[in-house]
């Protein structure tokens, strides 16, 4: 079943390559990350798509807390919660394509008598749906930002 | 008072009270020599390889309980610590490994003896800082022992590039009263609720038994399992990391368990209906197949690592907290319970287990045995030294056959006096553990059990010990080869031994020791033992390697089977199943 796990982390060198390095060395995949600071600058928020039953995902949030750099970790999963996933595409001129990514919040950034580049975003299996559709034929490029989420209501992963 | 870098380190590792420092330096990390030169606290042992200073420091700290500081330069120093650092972070040794770095201006230059140590060693440390402003030295040294030392215990390393402790540059030192860490609170108490429910769990045990490991000497929480087991008068194992955390002459103790764990432990462990886990791990050792451990039991985990709960074998009651202070909430508890615990069912039970022992127990009286075997033992080698040595030695051992006859014949009653590398099986590990052992206590026996494999993996530390005066004893059981290797080889590969022989091209071990300055005994013959032992046992200040012949085709057994065996599955001797 696909997790998404949602990690806050001290900013500091050296502490994403712990998370990373923790995935291979437990014997888990990343299927998406996502990183950036948050709050004042001194965290970063961590986003991780994986697979895996219950029991491996309790594992894997466990042996996260367990880095130092750490502060929490939660299975967004587990609850109701949002996610999204955000792309960026560069593709030759295809209405096929054009339409696709204009029902997933389509929006253009560059068109030239070539090719076009235009951003979407959706919930990652939307997404999905979404690269499978388009398929090889006119893409040129694709950049995925990787699921980012938050709980539903009141819960919040905070300091 | 402004001081440099280097100086700012040894000020703060003498403010955690850093007695010994196991190095070995280079380039990358002269500034800091230097500074140890100038100051007179800290003794540098100079080791002749840098696993050896891991060892060292690994040694001195588990028997301490102190933390062991090792130091060593950059690239190939650093390199060579690793096989220490992943010992210690396997059984969960506190160490705080300092490396040497090239000045921050080459790193990632691929300059002269650069490696990424913080890379390296990730995977094998607890944390890792390299130090990025050298007035930030002493707090990460704090910080580093901090983390070392607390919750579930490991190896830290701190790197430290050149220009960090470059004499010129001066700066104020500053230490913290306190160590708060917002990303680190590892939990002491366990959690009331679990503790209530595990004393009824285990007061209503028919067949209870209590496996304790490692956890319980790095938590200092023996005398608390002694307490709780006057309570409860359970059966008691340890695991390979726990002997001496239970007394073994305790008439409720069964003896290790596990692959080469005695046969009445194993067999309590199949069928107990409630088995009390403390600072043990369900290695894969102990439980063989997972799916066919204890069916019937029920598991009241207690452990400071929540990761380790429900990793290997589903906790039903799970208690996360430091053992100490969860054992004192359980024997609390466990005084104010009404229940009453069920005497007959634990009379029948220890019966049962007394049965067992009597049927495949292992024999503790080979050494009185004239007919058992035309040649020395390795199992008789173990318990004369335990008897040379009245059972009060502080015994290493490296990886191996010799290991599990320690395990299984040196009684341990003490915490602490058994010094083995039990995750990781690090041979190499005994020699360079045992001199951190006899610096921490000179005046106490400290014994090196070994084989002529694992001892060639360190031996260059002979030079050490002389340099040191260290006189530790080194018992080499010796069979000319690799015995366990050979074992498997004798039961799972047709007795094709593979790369496992090396009888025509062993050294002279008394020469060797000899030209090392030391003692070197040869023995070969079986009336020969004890007195070699006890005369290389009178020989206070000399290092003695007694290098004892013995017979080649033993087996360590009793024996898991395996694969798809559970803890019942035995071999019991050659060829024979329980």
């Amino acid at each position: 079943m696909k997790r998404i796990v949602s990690i806050l982390i001290e900013n500091k060198p050296g502490a994403l390559a712990r998370v990373v390095g923790l995935f291979h060395q437990r014997g888990y995949n990343i299927e998406t990350l996502n990183v950036g600071p948050v709050f004042d600058g001194t965290y970063s928020r961590m986003t991780v798509t994986t697979r895996g039953s219950e029991n491996d995902v309790e594992q894997i949030t466990k042996q996260i807390n367990k880095i130092i750099d750490v502060i929490k970790v939660s299975d967004l999963t587990e609850g109701d919660h949002h996610e999204y996933e955000f792309i960026m595409i560069k593709f030759k001129h295809s209405k096929k394509i054009q339409e696709i990514l204009k029902s997933l919040n389509g929006k253009i950034h560059e068109k030239n008598k070539d090719a076009m580049v235009m951003s979407a975003w959706g919930s990652s299996s939307e997404i999905e749906a979404a690269i499978k559709f388009i398929g090889k034929v006119n893409l040129l490029e694709i950049a995925r930002s990787g699921s980012i989420g938050l709980h539903e209501g009141e819960k919040v992963l905070k300091i | 008072m402004k001081l440099s870098g280097g100086d700012l380190l040894m000020r703060a590792l003498k403010d955690e009270g850093v007695k010994f420092i196991f190095g070995y330096p280079g380039g990358a990390a002269l500034h800091i020599y230097d500074s140890i030169f100038k100051q007179k606290v800290c003794e540098h042992i100079l080791v002749r390889h840098e696993q050896g200073a891991t060892h060292a420091a690994d040694g001195y700290s588990r028997a301490t309980g102190k933390p062991g500081v090792a130091l060593v330069t950059s690239g190939p120093g650093a390199t060579n610590a690793i096989t220490g650092l992943a010992t210690a972070y396997m059984d969960s040794i506190p160490l705080v490994v300092i490396s040497g770095q090239v000045q921050s201006h080459l790193i990632g230059t691929d300059s002269f003896q650069e490696t990424d140590m913080i890379g390296i060693s990730r995977p094998v440390v607890k944390h890792s800082f390299i130090v990025q402003n050298t007035q930030d030295i002493p707090q990460i040294v704090q910080e580093a022992f901090h983390i070392a030392t607390t919750g579930r215990p490991g190896p830290v390393v701190i790197d430290i590039p050149k220009d960090k402790t470059d004499p010129s540059e001066l700066f104020e030192y500053k230490r913290a009263k306190e160590i708060s860490l917002r990303s680190y609170q590892p939990r002491v108490l366990p959690h009331p609720g679990q503790i209530k429910k595990a004393s009824k769990k285990i007061l209503s045990a028919e067949r209870p038994v209590i496996y304790a490991g490692g956890g319980v000497i790095l938590g200092n929480a023996h005398k608390e399992l002694i307490l709780l087991n006057k309570l409860l008068k359970a059966p008691v194992t340890n695991t390979l990391m726990g002997l001496g955390a239970y007394p073994a002459k305790d008439k409720y103790f069964m003896g290790m368990l596990g692959m080469h764990g005695t046969y009445q432990a194993n067999m309590a462990m199949h069928n107990a209906d409630v088995i009390i886990a403390i600072g043990a791990r369900f290695d894969d050792r102990i439980t063989n197949t997972p799916a066919m451990f204890a069916p019937n039991a029920k598991i009241v985990h207690i452990d400071v690592d929540p990761a380790s709960i429900s990793k290997i074998i589903n906790a039903d009651i799970p208690i996360v907290g430091q053992v100490k202070e969860s054992l004192i909430a359980l024997i609390k508890e466990i005084k104010r319970s009404k229940i009453k615990i069920d005497s007959d069912a634990l009379d029948n039970w220890n019966l049962q287990i007394s049965q067992w022992q009597e049927k495949h127990g292992l024999d503790h009286e080979l050494y009185l045995k004239k007919n058992a075997s035309k040649m020395i033992l390795p199992q008789v080698v173990v318990q004369e030294l335990y008897h040379a040595t009245n059972g009060n030695a502080w015994v290493t051992s490296d990886v191996g056959q010799h290991q599990m006859f320690v395990a299984q014949y040196y009684h341990f009653n003490k915490p602490r006096r058994w010094v083995n590398s039990g995750g990781l099986g690090t041979m190499g590990f005994g020699l360079p553990a045992a001199m951190g052992v006899k610096l921490a206590f000179p005046k106490d026996d400290v014994v090196c059990v070994t084989g002529e494999g694992s001892i060639q993996m360190c031996i260059q530390e002979l030079s050490t010990c002389l340099q040191y005066n260290l006189p530790i004893k080194i018992i080499n059981i010796n069979n000319e080869a690799l015995g366990m290797v050979r074992q498997w080889q004798d039961m799972n590969y047709g007795g094709r031994h593979s790369a496992s022989t090396y009888s025509d091209s062993l050294p002279d071990f008394v020469k060797l020791a000899e030209s090392y300055g030391h003692v070197g005994m040869k023995v070969t013959k079986k009336g020969d033992l004890k007195k070699t032992l006890d005369k290389a046992f009178s020989m206070k200040d000399r290092l003695v390697f007694v290098d004892v012949y013995v017979d080649p085709n033993e087996h360590v057994y009793p024996m898991l089977v395996a694969p798809n065996g559970s803890m019942k599955d035995m071999w019991i001797k050659k060829n024979v199943k329980a």
